[in-house]
Parts: C-alpha cells; sequence; structure tokens
C-alpha cells in the first residue's frame, strides 16, 4: 500500500473539535482540515443521508455580500450568464462565473436577499477552492458599482436528506414554507438555551431535500450538536459528500468543469435563462451561443460501467473499435446503486443515453453505457 | 508453525512452509475506508518482492499492493470478488488477498514483526 502524506498546515473551520470529538478523520481539503468520513465509513453516511439526515460542515465554502445601492442583480448579470434580475427576494439560482471565453471560473448560488440599510444584497456561496480568485475577479470587474463583502464570520452547515425538514421544524419556525431553491432569514433557538440568526436555504448538493444553513461561527457547535442530538441526523463527511453529488449528476469544480469547460458542453444550459441566451451580456456569450446553435464539439455525460472495478478521474474513454473520444472526469463506486458510475466528457456524437463506449482501467477496456443524468433520481420539495 | 511480518506498504505474510498468505493490515483497512473493489493477480504469475500484485480500491480511491516476497501465485481469494468488504471485517484473515510459492524465503529478514509493525504505524502519527 501507499503512504499517506502528512498533511501541512491547515486552516480549521469553526467545527473542528466537534469533527475530531466524533472521530472524524481529517484531511486536507482546498486549505481546510476537513472530515473524509466518521468511524461508520462513507457508505454508511451516503446511505444515511438518502435515508434520513446527514449533516456536512461546509464551512470552508465561501459566502459573501454583494451590494448597491440599487440594481445589483443586473450589475451581477454582467459576470454571469444565469437570470438573476428576475429573482424575487428569497429565491435561490445557480449559475457560474464564466471567463471571456466561455470557460467557468466557479459555479455559485445567488439568493436575493432582502434589503438591508438601503442596499440591495445578493447572497453569494461559492467553492472553497475558488473563493479567492472569485472575490477578487467579482471586486476587479464590477469596482465602483457593486460593494463586495466575503464573510468571513459564519460557519455553513449542510442538513441533507428527507427527513431534514422534520429534524429543523422544532428549531426554526416557517421550515416547511420554503420551496426548493429559497431561502428565509431565521432565528434558531437550539438546545442549552443557544440562540442566534440563521440564513436557512432550502438547497444543497446531494440530490436529497435538504438544507444550508448559514450561521455565526460562534455557535456553530451548538447549533450542529443541538442538530446531532436528533436520532435521525448523523454526521457526514466530504466522501459521502462527493459520492452523494456524483449520483445526483451534479458537476464538481475542478473536476468537471474549470475554465476549459463551458456551461454548454458541462449540461448546464438548463441554468441559462431564456433572455440570457437570446441577449448575451456576460463573458463568453460568443461561444455559448455559438455552441447552443451548432452544438458543442464534446459534451459531459453520465455512464454506467459493467463489472465492479470503478474508472477514476483522467481515465480515457474510447469507443467499442478503439477510438479515443474522451476522458472521465469524475468516477467512483455508487453506494445507492452499487455499481461503478462516471462523469466523463465525450465528443458529441457518443452523448446519446444507451451509445455503448468502453472506459481504460489500468490498460483494460470495461464496456460502460452512457445515461441519462441524474444516476439516482432527485428528490427535491417544490411547494 | 506460521511466522507472520509486515512491510512498510501496510501488507502482512504469513508464512507455513514455502507457501505465504498475503493481505493487508487493519490500520491499512481503516486509512482505505470502505473497499468496493479487488483486483488480484491470476494465479500462476510470478511476483518480485516490492513489485506491484494487487490493486484495492475504496470509494474514494485506489492504492496498489505490494508483493511482501517474491514467489508465485498459486492461489488468490476469489471470494472479495463478490464480497470486497470481506477486506474491512476481517483484513487479517477472510480477507487475505493471494498465496505464493516463495522463491526467496531468505527476503523474510527485511521485513517486521508484529512488534517493530506496531512501532513503525505509531511514528505515522
Amino acid at each position: 500500500m501507499a503512504q499517506i502524506e502528512p498533511s501541512a498546515q491547515l486552516l480549521q473551520t469553526p467545527l473542528f473539535a466537534l469533527h475530531q470529538r466524533l472521530g472524524g478523520r481529517m484531511v486536507p481539503f482546498a486549505g481546510y482540515a476537513l472530515p473524509v468520513q466518521y468511524p461508520t465509513g462513507i457508505i454508511a453516511e451516503h446511505l444515511w443521508t438518502r435515508a434520513h439526515a446527514g449533516l456536512f460542515d461546509v464551512s470552508h465554502m465561501g459566502q459573501a455580500w454583494l451590494t448597491a445601492p440599487f440594481e445589483v442583480a443586473e450589475a451581477f448579470e454582467r459576470l454571469v450568464p444565469g437570470d438573476i434580475a428576475s429573482l424575487d427576494e428569497g429565491h435561490i439560482r445557480y449559475t457560474q462565473l464564466t471567463t471571456d471565453d466561455g470557460g467557468i471560473i466557479d459555479d455559485l448560488m445567488v439568493t436575493r436577499a432582502a434589503a438591508h440599510n438601503g442596499l440591495e444584497r445578493l447572497f453569494l456561496v461559492v467553492n472553497a477552492s475558488r473563493k479567492a480568485v472569485d472575490f477578487v475577479h467579482i471586486a476587479t470587474a464590477l469596482d465602483g458599482i457593486v460593494r463586495l463583502t466575503p464573510i468571513e464570520d459564519r460557519a455553513l452547515l449542510a442538513l441533507q436528506g428527507p427527513e431534514a425538514a422534520a429534524v429543523l421544524a422544532p428549531y426554526i419556525n416557517d421550515i416547511d414554507m420554503l420551496s426548493f431553491m429559497t431561502a428565509l432569514d431565521a432565528r434558531f433557538t437550539g438546545h442549552d438555551g443557544i440562540e442566534g440568526d440563521v440564513l436557512v436555504s432550502r438547497s444543497g448538493y446531494t440530490g436529497e431535500d435538504g438544507f444550508e444553513l448559514s450561521v455565526p461561527a460562534a455557535i456553530a457547535t451548538a447549533f450542529a450538536e443541538s442538530l446531532l442530538r436528533d436520532a435521525r441526523v448523523k454526521p457526514a463527511g466530504l466522501g459521502a459528500r462527493d459520492s452523494l453529488r456524483l449520483e445526483a449528476g451534479l458537476c464538481l469544480y475542478g473536476q468537471d468543469i474549470d475554465e476549459t469547460t463551458s456551461p454548454v458542453e458541462a449540461g448546464l444550459v438548463w441554468s441559462i435563462g431564456k433572455r440570457r441566451r437570446e441577449r448575451g451580456g456576460f463573458p463568453g456569450f460568443a461561444r455559448i451561443a455559438r455552441e447552443l446553435a451548432n452544438k458543442p464539439s464534446r459534451r459531459l455525460v453520465g455512464l454506467k460501467l459493467d463489472g465492479r472495478a470503478p474508472a477514476r478521474h483522467g481515465a480515457a474513454v474510447e469507443t467499442p473499435d478503439g477510438t479515443r473520444i474522451g476522458e472521465v472526469t469524475s468516477g467512483g463506486f455508487s453506494p445507492s446503486l452499487g455499481l461503478p458510475i462516471a462523469l466523463a466528457y465525450v465528443a458529441f456524437a457518443y452523448a446519446q443515453p444507451g451509445t455503448a463506449l468502453t472506459i481504460i482501467v489500468r490498460d483494460k477496456p470495461l464496456a460502460a453505457e452512457v445515461v441519462r443524468l441524474p444516476f439516482v433520481p432527485h428528490r427535491y420539495v417544490r411547494r | 508453525m506460521s511466522i507472520v511480518k509486515y512491510t512498510k506498504e501496510h501488507e502482512w505474510v504469513r508464512v507455513e512452509g514455502d507457501i505465504a498468505t498475503v493481505g493487508i493490515t487493519q490500520y491499512a483497512q481503516e486509512q482505505l475506508g470502505d473497499v468496493v473493489f479487488v483486483e488480484l493477480p491470476v494465479v500462476g504469475k510470478g511476483l518480485n518482492q516490492n513489485g506491484e500484485a494487487a490493486v484495492v480500491e475504496s470509494v474514494k480511491a485506489a492504492s496498489d499492493v505490494y508483493a511482501p516476497l517474491s514467489g508465485e501465485v498459486v492461489e488468490v481469494n476469489s471470494a472479495l470478488e463478490s464480497e470486497p468488504a470481506l477486506i474491512n471485517q476481517d483484513p487479517e484473515g477472510k480477507g487475505w488477498f493471494f498465496k505464493l510459492k516463495l522463491s526467496a524465503a531468505a527476503e523474510l529478514d527485511d521485513l517486521m514483526d508484529s512488534e517493530g509493525y506496531k512501532a513503525f504505524v505509531e511514528e505515522q502519527h
């Protein structure tokens, strides 16, 4: 077996001590020490989240306010292809920051928050590995028009799974009013009289119903412990988060999408509003419009493999007669389906569901089939 | 009379006569997490000490397993194909990988005994 490298100096989230108490195996991720799993293991955490509720620490992700006296959403639309201007207060949009070439700087969640002190506000959640890049990009591009304020004093927790809403109901009023991709400002009252404000979003990255909760760092541990007192909640680590998002057919920045891939190639056209597709006004519109009209040269697809051997990031994808047509970007074993699954970019002609392909794993060809995404049906709650 | 020795790559080897049974240690399976697939060598293959012998895939990643000793593969644990979790449940028992007919028994002297391995693992932390 290969040696396990000792870790360098890493940042800690507000929940670090709790992870250690819970027996989390801490690993480096985007410069932070985070639990890849707890003693029960990735498969158990994954299946528990699908059946009950899993609690994830996602405090490493970047949270920020974007504010302006007026037209903050219109200003932000200069940087993203998503329809932000039409977002009602309390509604969330998934979108991407695009490059002038139509690549993806990052993918992110944008929430229109209530105006505050005479300023219109958007609440952003971006990837940990990209937050420094994103914040400089946004602040520079929109200098003098909007103000970007990174939020350093709040943790971010994700409670995901079919029992998440019932778990949160005693602590947060009106939780059941929320529909998928909406948010509200709420008060949280936990055990031991712990109180605080919480921004609750009915969203997540597992394919299940669930919530992301932005809470003050000072009470984050008490808040998490309150939730963990409920028998329906178990802690879940980064390993399960990755296998859940893969089953849900969701892209991971740095693996499935990056500055060389466009939203069209990545199958993210659904996140680009009709008005934006027609009128543009965001970086990379030329390429994106061209790919929408003429089809992209390659497309991200889901693959199911025969047998049990997983294909990993970087594995070559070929036609059955041995012509190389693409590459796996994310691959692993699906705990819910009990078989190996992968995401891969393939030449557009081979992107149809049902297409038989071959993945090369350790110099051996493994049979695979293009399937519709997601691998496991989404179970979002829409009211 | 069997001898059990360990490698720095966290394999164990149990030698009985000229046959050595090989697997990965309790520490190794803990580090790997849930095992979902194992690629075993073919019977008849000759392995060199420290050469690649098998691959073990966890949910997260693939890891190579090396031959602790040189020899010819005489048997593999085919139960692992349908039940790779045996490696997590019983790594130093039912989760064995393969058996070798040894070609250079003196190589055993290169390996650690259980005391030495225990100390080696503690050093890793």
